[in-house]
């Protein structure tokens, strides 16, 4: 699966590009599902011991473990597979603290797992504009709620109903790196119970 | 200077109106019979003694009451004042800016007397009294940009400039025309201007951006913005509405002169001096239809703004399904005859 491509839209919404090797002290990758795909394409153009300074956190989820004996071929220094960002949360700022220049970050999967990693780096003064990310996978979206501030992962369809408050709500293209997420704002504040039918968010 | 506050609400039972003084003195942003977007800034200089222009903070006799709506929405949902850490020192300035300018312009409502760091504010129409140390925000009940905003009409939008860019990292926003500061803060200028329609296009915000950044201390510049607003509702907020948005279906032939509101922002934008961020405060003023149209020229002049504007604007701006019937009482006071230039209301 190649890299996603996208409809031109508002100057707040992420782009993604593709991943190139680049000269680092450190490569830092953290992916999930089909985001491995970029890690493996990266492989191919990278220059001999590339991965010999590298750390790959993967999240497999819905990928299963499909990708993950390619990846252990890579001959990381370090591959870690997770369950979850969640679980990898903790692991995933210890190895930040420990970033120093020449660090290169590179995230790939899902706009979700890109925007909430790009947050811890950030967090701990890493520009987000020196972090390399390519976009692999399902268009789902990290949704905050306007109304009630509460975070939905994995919205797929516009409208959806928020999680927390049960709001119906439209997605917009609005997206705070701050939130890592993107904006729902009520759907029917107008005309109460009048709920556009879903469609699949592209 | 002798302003007589009014006691009225933004919220519940609407008794928010103007006098005949603040009708007069209301900013109508149309300066001829057509509206698109433009840069439209110029320098923040008094124009005509009794105008919103002529003081770099208009005090109005709204004042308190708009206070006090403040000091509801804050208490409702207090991430609507945040400041990112690095912002402290940009509300010093701000601070400072907002006192000094008031104590000049409204002497006898404000004073501020400065001992080196030891302060003495005296707000006499809020009833405040406080004395603090510049610059030492323990001595402050709120920090500086939270304290004296709750003190000042109008949203304030706090800036840091750096990388050629303007950031979003502080702000006192209660009065916004549906945007949020808690999502928004953080953004850059162009980031957090992404849903306005039209305007990135014509290249407005990139012309935008170059003036603002070059905006030097001592000379600060305006613009005016406008939308529409069902009832004199202050918090048109996004994180309220799903409460709010169902009133903008209640207007009726026969309420709609007391209902239906211009809404009209007087941006204004000064350098600060130890920080080098930008304040960017953004005062709204909201007239009824029928205060409006009390002036003949400006009654002509906004039915055929309203009449043609682009559909984009009347969608974002909010009031598409509105504007037959706001264009139905409009016309009404459109004989055809011709417009004087000019934003003023006499002919």
């Amino acid at each position: 699966m190649a890299k996603t491509e996208f409809e031109k839209s508002i100057l707040s919404r992420p782009v993604y590009g593709e991943f190139e090797p680049m000269t680092g002290k450190a490569h830092l990758f953290i992916a999930d599902s089909e985001g491995a795909g970029a890690i493996l394409d990266l492989a191919k153009s990278a220059p001999k011991g590339f991965f010999d300074i590298a750390h790959i956190i993967y999240i497999p989820k819905d990928s299963d473990w499909k990708y993950v004996p390619s990846l252990e071929a890579l001959g990381a220094k370090q591959l870690y597979v997770g369950p979850s960002f969640e679980a990898a949360i903790t692991r995933i700022q210890r190895v930040l603290l420990d970033a120093s220049n020449g660090l290169q970050i590179y995230l790939s999967g899902t706009e979700g797992l890109m925007g909430r990693a790009m947050l811890e780096a950030t967090n701990i003064g890493y520009p987000y504009s020196a972090i390399q990310t390519e976009h692999r996978g399902s268009k789902a979206r990290r949704m905050q709620c306007v109304h009630c501030k509460g975070v939905t992962e994995g919205v797929t369809t516009d409208p959806f109903e928020c999680s927390h408050c049960g709001l119906n709500l439209f997605v917009r293209d609005h997206y705070s790196r701050r939130l890592a997420a993107f904006q729902g704002v009520c759907v029917d504040a107008e005309d109460p119970g009048n709920v556009p039918d879903k469609v699949e968010i592209t | 200077m002798n302003i007589q506050f009014n006691d009225e609400t933004f919220r519940g039972d609407y008794t928010f109106k103007n006098s005949d003084l603040a009708i007069k003195r209301f900013p109508f942003p149309f300066d001829k019979d057509s509206y698109m977007y433009a840069v439209n800034m110029e320098p923040h200089t008094p124009v005509r003694e009794g105008s919103v222009y002529y003081n770099s903070f208009d005090v109005d006799e709204h004042y308190v009451s708009e206070m006090r709506d403040r000091a509801m929405v804050l208490d409702e949902d207090p991430l609507r004042c945040q400041s990112l850490s690095h912002m402290e020192l940009h509300g010093w300035d701000l601070l400072e800016l907002i006192m000094v300018e008031k104590a000049k312009d409204y002497p006898d409502l404000f004073e501020l007397h400065r001992d080196g760091d030891n302060w003495h504010w005296i707000n006499k129409p809020l009833g405040i009294e406080d004395k603090f140390t510049f610059m030492d925000a323990t001595t402050l009940p709120y920090g500086p940009m939270e304290y004296i905003t709750r003190q000042t009409q109008g949203d304030f939008c706090v800036l840091d400039q750096r990388d050629d860019n303007l950031w979003m990292d502080a702000g006192m926003v209660t009065t916004q025309a549906d945007w949020s500061l808690d999502f928004d803060i953080g953004m850059n200028f162009f980031e957090w201007h992404a849903p306005v329609p039209l305007a990135h296009e014509k290249g407005i915000f990139v012309r935008a951006l170059k003036f603002l950044l070059n905006i030097q201390q001592g000379a600060p510049a305006r613009r005016l913005n406008w939308t529409m607003t069902v009832n004199p509702l202050l918090d048109t907020s996004p994180e309220n509405y799903h409460k709010w948005g169902i009133q903008k279906t209640s207007l009726t032939p026969e309420n709609i002169g007391n209902k239906q509101h211009l809404r009209v922002e007087l941006q204004t934008f000064f350098r600060l001096p130890r920080s080098n961020g930008l304040v960017f405060p953004i005062r709204c003023y909201l007239i009824k239809l029928e205060e409006l149209v009390t002036y003949p020229k400006w009654a002509r002049r906004f039915h055929r703004v309203i009449r043609d504007l682009p559909e984009e604007l009347a969608t974002y701006k909010g009031f598409i399904d509105n504007r037959p019937m706001i264009l139905e009482y409009l016309s009404q006071f459109d004989d055809g005859a011709e417009t004087s230039p000019g934003v003023w209301p006499e002919e």
